[in-house]
């Protein structure tokens, strides 16, 4: 049978089915999908609403699930800054009758929100359904999508609090999003055909046009900026991030780190490494709250503790809340007993990079 | 030693500084075991600009045989899988901080303050990811192509490594490179202000080979989705003139070897000249469709803003740019004289056809050599002489490409586009350097 490769076994199964690929020049490569493939990974949803799943949420079921699987990084509101930039927040009633935000015409909103910049629903639908919750995408039904999708909308004043989102009026939304006539095309920024023959945009205009001067440019030179004081040293110490060798040396802006005593700093480097690969940096800092403590304030609360590292494995494993807040950390059990055990060993001797 | 000066126009000091006091009187005494314990250290050492000029005798690095001339080195396959030297630790990937909030999302930077010629050394290509990275497995990834196609299709890694290959070089740059200084000078160094590109040679098949198989209608669908296989699914829509032009590969190798994990291992779209969040990653399907799809990462990230409130949707080419990397921000000159100024160029509208350097601000500018190869939208490093005279002065570099177009300063750029567009800031970089040698730095309209 080795003459016969599994893909050429596929093809004649599958083959029935459907007219044969041009397979005349790469005979015996890839085959026909089946349509439970297609439509396993076919999720996409355009701004004409092709591929939107049948299906309806309300408000009331949203803010259920919001609180359960998304209020934890992005506030209860929506508003949280602290793991992503707002959804919510920096449009009116007014930028949902005319369609465009007018706080990014004035600039009197801090920050960009997500419903201040997004112009199509379907992108919303599209986005959650595929890759929300951060930790855990793909894991929501398309109701539970129409019901989180409801309550970011109620919050943003697009619909009211009684509202149920579903596949029929999910048009109607989109005219009430209020950055809908936000968007241009007209650029030159496009690499395919352009807006007159069917593609976006002007056809590779570029809209900004210098000329190469070579002599007496200009008469004077103007510094508009440098890098103020207080970021001299922002970013380490400079002087290693450069070749000690070479026309140049890095400047020093900072302490030289320590040189490291070898085995210690590459078991540690490794726990940083596994807090990584399972997830545990996604809601810890080292020296900063995240959605949880950060290690260097949970290893000074328990410092001198004997009974500490047994409790912390626990309360890993299992999850909880309470001790530091109202937001619980999830249970971590696809973490091996032992990985936790390591982990919190290094949290407690001070989550060490090296 | 740590208080050595390392500033230039200054005499330099005589070898025997390099030693404590303790390790004179030891060669005074006709020891030589100090040298041992000076091999040790010797990477603290190296951080003290070398001595040109010999003093007594003459150098110790040359009177005195190194331990590298006097004993057995290390055998072959040591390190089965090389690794650049430690004294070139320095010259890693980093994150800029403050910049993003959690590293799932965030950003590694490319070191371009050390790299050479062209390619980047795949271990120092920059990262950026929207959801974490995995280690695809393989055996188990699959490129599906469905929509507008004869036959929706599905092909193992099997499948599209024995299809026939290309090898191509191509710069990937992100949109947001150079972002943070829209407004004003935000970061001290070129890793920071310029190190989400790097320049690789890809290995794969042209997507145009795919398509043809799956019988795609080419009159109906003239624009592609790529979906990547990770948490994010990353989605963006692709023109079909580009997959047409045979340019944009699907593709496994980079630099020889297979695709690094952060890269998108085992599979990526190429996307020659076009923002790097295109060339989507862990590579899982392709949509041939009538219509763009306003993904997330193009209906709400990846949009220019401009001063009229407006975004720009869909702005994807990267165009002509260029930055000079040695001498560059945060860098220190060792002494007045001569200097190699050498950067990089590039463009997503095709080759770069000349690079001109100023040292005064832009007030008079000379065309640098552009080194070889020079390949469309690819990276092409440049090089021009410089004796600096120890006063002041503002490096620029400014690159053309095949169309004509000239890389702008930031006020003809901001002019028109504002400072908030976040994306797309291919302006002219100005790096300030001071009598002490300290370079840094700085905006000039
Ligand atoms: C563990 C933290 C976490 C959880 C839980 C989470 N998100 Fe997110 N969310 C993020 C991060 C990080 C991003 C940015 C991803 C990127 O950079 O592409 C994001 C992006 C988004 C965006 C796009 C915002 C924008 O402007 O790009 C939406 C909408 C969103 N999340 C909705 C949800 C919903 C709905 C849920 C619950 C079902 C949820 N998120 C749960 C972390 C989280
Ligand atoms: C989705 C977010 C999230 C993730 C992922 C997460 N944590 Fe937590 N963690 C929290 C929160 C929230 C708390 C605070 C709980 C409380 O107040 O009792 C916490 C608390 C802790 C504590 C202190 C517990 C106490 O009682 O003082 C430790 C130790 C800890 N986490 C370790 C880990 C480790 C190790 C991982 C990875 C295996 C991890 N966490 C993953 C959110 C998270």
């Amino acid at each position: 049978m080795s003459r016969f490769s599994k893909t050429l076994i596929a093809l004649l199964v599958a083959g029935a089915a459907t007219s044969a690929m041009a397979f005349d020049r790469y005979q015996g490569i890839g085959r026909p999908a089946t349509t439970a493939e297609v439509k396993a990974w076919d999720i996409d949803v355009r701004p004409d609403f092709v591929g939107l799943p049948k299906g309806s949420g309300n408000v009331d079921r949203g803010i259920e699930l919001w609180e359960t699987h998304c209020a934890s990084c992005h506030g209860v509101f929506g508003e949280s800054n602290e793991v992503f930039t707002p959804i919510v927040g920096g449009t009116t009633l007014k930028d949902i009758e005319t369609g465009r935000v007018e706080a990014l015409v004035t600039g009197s909103s801090p920050q960009r929100t997500t419903l201040m910049k997004v112009p199509t629903v379907s992108t919303l639908f599209d986005y959650i359904q595929r890759a929300m919750p951060w930790t855990a995408p793909k894991s929501l039904s398309p109701d539970d999508v129409y019901a989180i999708l409801a309550y970011l909308l109620n919050l943003g004043e697009i619909v009211p609090a009684d509202y149920v989102l579903s596949d029929e009026n999910i048009r109607e939304v989109q005219e009430r999003m209020p950055n809908r006539n936000g968007m241009t095309t007209d650029h030159g920024m496009w690499p395919g055909a352009s807006a007159a023959k069917g593609g976006i945009g002007n056809g590779g205009k570029p809209d900004v046009k210098n000329v190469a001067c070579m002599k007496d440019c200009k008469k004077e030179v103007e510094i508009v900026s440098a890098l103020p004081d207080y970021a001299q040293d922002a970013h380490g110490n400079l002087a290693e991030q450069n070749r000690p060798v070479g026309q140049t040396r890095g400047k020093q802006t900072g302490a030289p780190s320590e040189p490291a005593g070898d085995g210690k700093q590459s078991a540690a480097a490794a726990t940083l490494a596994l807090a990584n690969e399972k997830g545990c940096m996604a809601c810890h800092g080292v020296a900063n709250k995240i959605i949880g403590p950060g290690y260097n304030e949970i290893a000074q609360k328990y410092q001198g503790q004997a009974d500490a590292e047994a409790k912390l494995i626990a309360k890993v494993k299992n999850g909880g809340q309470g001790t530091w807040g109202a937001i619980p950390m999830p249970p971590q059990g696809h973490v091996a007993d032992e990985d936790i055990k390591r982990l919190v060993e290094w949290i407690l001797e001070g989550a060490k990079a090296q | 030693m740590a208080n050595i000066d390392t500033r230039p126009g200054r005499v330099r000091p005589a070898p025997e500084n390099f030693l404590t006091d303790e390790q004179i009187a030891a060669v005074k005494d006709g020891r030589r075991d100090f040298l041992r314990k000076a091999f040790v250290t010797a990477s603290a050492a190296m951080a003290v600009p070398a001595v040109a000029r010999a003093a007594g005798e003459g150098d110790p690095a040359i009177l005195n045989l190194p331990p590298w001339s006097t004993s057995l080195g290390q055998p072959v396959a040591a390190n089965p899988y090389g690794m650049p030297s430690k004294y070139e630790r320095g010259l890693q990937r980093r994150e800029s901080p403050g910049l993003t909030r959690v590293g799932g999302s965030s950003v590694a930077f490319t070191p371009l303050q050390g790299l050479f010629g062209i390619i980047t050394p795949s271990g120092l290509h920059f990262e950026r990811h929207h959801q974490g990275w995995h280690d695809v497995d393989p055996s188990k990834h699959r490129l599906m192509i469905n929509g507008l196609v004869k036959t929706n299709a599905v092909f193992t890694m099997d499948d599209i490594m024995r299809l026939p290959s290309v090898s191509r070089i191509h710069f990937i740059e992100c949109g947001a490179n150079t972002g943070m200084e829209w407004g004003n000078v935000a970061v001290p160094t070129v890793q920071y202000s310029h190190g989400m590109i790097s320049c690789s040679e890809f290995t794969g098949v042209p997507l145009k080979e795919i398509l043809d198989m799956c019988g795609a209608d080419y009159k109906k669908g003239r624009f592609v989705l790529a979906e990547g296989a990770d948490g994010s699914s990353m989605t963006r829509t692709i023109p079909m003139e580009l997959i047409e032009s045979g340019e944009v590969l699907v593709a496994y190798g980079m630099n020889g070897e297979m695709l690094r994990p952060e890269n998108g291992y085992p599979l990526r779209l190429v996307v020659p000249g076009v923002q790097g969040v295109s060339w989507v990653k862990w590579l899982r399907r392709i949509e041939v469709g009538d219509k763009p799809w306003a993904t997330k990462d193009e209906a709400v990230h990846y949009v220019d803003l401009m001063p009229d409130g407006l975004h720009r949707q869909y702005t994807s080419i990267q165009e002509c740019k260029s930055v000079i990397t040695t001498p560059s921000g945060g860098q220190l000159l060792l002494d007045k004289g001569f200097y190699n100024i050498s950067g990089m160029a590039w463009s997503g509208r095709g080759k770069v056809t000349r690079v001109d350097v100023s040292t005064d601000g832009g007030i008079n500018w000379r065309q640098a050599r552009l080194e070889t190869p020079v390949l469309s939208k690819a990276v092409t490093r440049f090089n021009i002489d410089w004796v600096w005279d120890g006063k002041p002065a503002i490096l620029q570099s400014r690159a053309a490409d095949e169309t004509g177009y000239v890389q702008p300063s930031y006020g003809q750029l901001r002019k028109v586009r504002g400072t908030k567009s976040i994306y797309h800031n291919n302006a002219i970089q100005s790096w300030k350097v001071v009598e002490s040698g300290e370079v840094s730095n700085v905006q000039v309209l």
